[in-house]
């Protein structure tokens, strides 16, 4: 690979506006010359790999194969917007089965054989927790899109950052005002008994007693169940909200059956979209979840006030108006979740244009320089929305989304502020070694 | 001391001087995968004991590994105990959980043995879940950096690791070459060979086989507790069927019955995955193709198939 000679610096100052002529120049073409031509003014033109850990197979693979396309997509415009800091942005990908063991060895992998200069791009908790040690022993920068607490409840390292996507903690808070003002105050919750239930069970029964509701019943489903019928008596009377978050391949079985538990006499009902990302709100069977509410990261259909940044988002990506692919309608995305890899990317761009990255050498004064961000504004980086991101927690916070299922399409009818998301700080990372 | 025997003595001194000097020549990456292959081939090594040489076909061993891990992990981070003795904690835990089990799936044999050790590890793991608040579930916990240290020495680098790993390897090797060569060992293959004629020879089998399953579960404990506080991580994927399969596969692979074939057959399956992994993404394909075959032309395992062929006194 052909390294270019460092240009040597001379001894006048260029004026503001040479520069700012220079850049537009300069700009203008980059953008005309060859993909190789373009990083040839780069100290070196060696590509910047970034190892993406991927669930190609195991339980997260039909949100790997979503957050391969949005990460494929958010690096070709890298790549074609000049590269970072004048270089090639290359995705290693390596799938980790989405498994925790394999997911350590392969964050080893971009480490020691890739020479990747980050690792990135882990949805699934229990992968990040099991790799971040990891990554922290080899001081390699993880940038997880995994919504998980975990970043900022302090159990990782100074490491692992969650800069694209907001955790479940916020999101959850968030939708309580709602819930209570629109929906009622008396909730009965039904999730997985297992972490990510019990994530929703604690952070939502304390933020709805903040807004002067109760939770009358907790339903834990355990993770093995296949039918769920015999649960659905436990439900109280009075009920006036149910609150549901099921994941796996049995949450079709869960809302045709509880549909007909219910009949058309229900209680109103909001759920997290996380049961059903990448399947179509059409299918057979969710004719019953029509008038309901979801939590959604990011609407998945296009919404009639939809952002230009949305719909280039969308083009980019290669996903249709109804959240779908392009070339599949049946392919539904994840796009409540996929955005994150978009957006960290766009982070990572950022954080190492401000720590003028050149290598690992430079890895800590890259974390440095995320977690010296603040405010994301709205815009084709961040086309989910505005952001806040905390350094010290090494986690951001974003709008939240509630959409109501009106035939069989999921429109948007409430967003929360950034502000409500927020919680006391519960780490800071800062305060540990680099 | 026997030809057979100094043979053996040299083959297996050899084997663990050659794992010593990959310390200081292996590339990070290799370095980082062999010591955690030498843990989890302890582990295959334990596999081994019961399957190998007593001829107990167990799918409950993950309940074994998981109780070493978090038996370790659970003292470290409920109870504020040192590495060391969290280790100790994991080991004695995970052999106790071995007894008791083995007390009980060993009122049964055959295909019953294997259901009931299989529902035992799964009531093991939805047990993990189940206590959530402590084990955070299917998430699992971070050992801390702070707490992965034995006397000073810092488990994370990858040195003290390699060399931690060693020595717990070192530990279940020479374990198992001592009971397979013991009158002990002999009468566990004369179990597997022929149960019956064992029992009218006098000896107390199911006494015999409840010593293999707590002999088992102490190795598959300790390498549990080990690869907990030497990766940091514990958490309940590892308590899942997925890796009571695991063990039967390498063992099959590197060839039941053998002492060498555990680690022959981890360190295959390991490079078997990250090396087609590399070539495409229907590496599971290749790998599936490969024991295939492996099946087909090495039906005794690698190290099993070398000493049908050349090696006949490999023990």
């Amino acid at each position: 690979m052909t390294k270019s000679k460092a240009v040597p610096v001379t001894g006048t100052q260029p004026t503001r506006r040479d520069a700012l002529k220079t850049l537009a120049l300069g700009g203008g073409a980059a953008a005309a010359m060859p993909l190789w031509a373009r990083y040839a003014g780069a100290q070196t033109s060696e590509p910047i790999k970034v190892g993406f850990q991927v669930h190609r197979t195991g339980i997260g693979a039909a949100y790997g194969r979503w957050y391969d396309r949005t990460t494929s997509a958010a690096a070709a415009l890298i790549n074609e917007q000049g590269g970072i800091n004048g270089r090639p942005l290359k995705i290693v990908a390596e799938d980790d089965g989405t498994d925790p063991k394999r997911g350590a060895e392969v964050v080893e992998k971009f480490a020691t054989q890739h020479n990747c200069d980050i690792g990135f791009g882990t949805l699934f908790s229990h992968v990040v927790i099991g790799s971040a040690p990891r990554a922290g022993e080899l001081k390699l920068p993880y940038f997880v899109v995994s919504e998980g607490h975990h970043v900022a409840s302090g159990m990782l390292n100074r490491y692992t950052l969650q800069p694209g996507i907001t955790d479940v903690k916020s999101q959850v808070q968030a939708m309580a005002p709602f819930v209570a003002d629109n929906l009622g105050k008396k909730v009965t919750m039904i999730f997985p008994d297992f972490a990510f239930g019990h994530d929703h069970r604690d952070y939502f029964t304390a933020a709805i007693e903040a807004q002067g509701g109760e939770v009358l019943e907790h339903i834990a489903i355990p993770p093995t169940e296949t039918s769920f019928t015999k649960y659905f008596p436990k439900i109280p009377r009075d009920t006036e909200v149910i609150y549901h978050v099921m994941v796996g391949p049995a949450v079709l079985t869960f809302v045709k059956e509880l549909g007909e538990f219910f009949g058309p006499q229900r209680p109103e009902m909001f759920g997290f979209i996380d049961s059903l990302e990448a399947v179509d709100i059409g299918s057979p069977g969710l004719e019953f979840l029509d008038g309901t509410y979801f939590w959604e990261g990011n609407p998945r259909y296009a919404q009639e006030d939809q952002s230009e940044y949305d719909a280039f988002f969308r083009e980019r990506v290669g996903v249709d108006a109804n959240g779908a692919s392009v070339s599949d309608p049946k392919d539904v995305s994840t796009y409540a979740h996929m955005f994150g890899c978009w957006e960290t990317l766009h982070v990572v761009k950022a954080g190492m244009e401000s720590a003028g990255y050149r290598g690992p050498q430079d890895r800590a004064a890259l974390i440095e320089a995320v977690e010296a961000m603040t405010d994301m504004p709205h815009s084709n980086a961040h086309p989910q929305g505005a952001k806040i991101f905390n350094g010290k927690t090494h986690q951001v916070f974003g709008h939240q989304y509630i959409t109501k299922v009106v035939d069989g399409k999921l429109l948007l009818v409430h967003t929360t502020s950034i502000e409500d998301t927020f919680y006391p700080d519960e780490a800071d990372y800062t305060t540990q070694a680099l | 001391m026997t030809a057979d025997m100094r043979k053996s003595l040299l083959l297996h001194g050899g084997v663990l001087l050659g794992l010593l000097a990959l310390q200081y020549v292996l590339p990070a990456y290799h370095h980082g995968n062999l010591a955690r292959v030498m843990v989890l081939a302890s582990y295959a090594m334990g596999y081994n004991l019961l399957f190998g040489y007593t001829g107990l076909l167990s799918l409950g061993h993950a309940l074994f590994f998981a109780a070493g891990l978090y038996g370790t992990g659970l003292a470290i981070s409920q109870f504020g105990v040192s590495a060391g003795v969290a280790l100790a904690v994991g080991v004695l835990f995970g052999t106790l959980v071995g007894i008791v089990i083995g007390a009980l799936a060993l009122r049964t044999e055959g295909v019953a043995f294997m259901i009931v050790t299989l529902m035992f590890a799964q009531a093991g793991y939805l047990t993990i879940l189940y206590f959530g608040q402590y084990t955070r579930g299917d998430e699992g916990f971070v050992i801390a950096l702070a707490d992965r240290n034995i006397s000073g020495w810092d488990l994370s680098d990858p040195s003290v690791r390699y060399f931690a790993a060693f020595i717990v390897f070192s530990a279940a090797l020479l374990m198992c070459l001592t009971v397979v060569k013991s009158r002990f060992g002999k009468v566990l293959i004369a179990i597997r060979e022929n149960e019956e004629r064992a029992r009218m020879l006098g000896y107390n089998v199911d006494r015999f086989k409840l010593a293999a399953i707590g002999l088992s579960a102490s190795l598959a404990a300790l390498s549990g507790a080990a690869y907990g506080v030497l990766f940091g991580y514990v958490g309940a994927s590892f308590a899942s069927v997925q890796y009571s399969i695991l063990p039967l596969l390498w063992v099959l692979l590197g060839g039941a019955g053998t002492v060498l074939g555990p680690l022959v057959g981890t360190l295959f399956m390991f490079y078997l995955i990250d090396l087609s992994s590399g070539i495409t993404t229907a590496y599971m394909l290749i790998a599936g193709v490969v024991l295939v075959f492996l099946t087909l032309f090495a039906p005794q395992g690698l190290m099993g198939e070398l000493r049908r062929r050349a090696i006949r006194w490999l023990p």
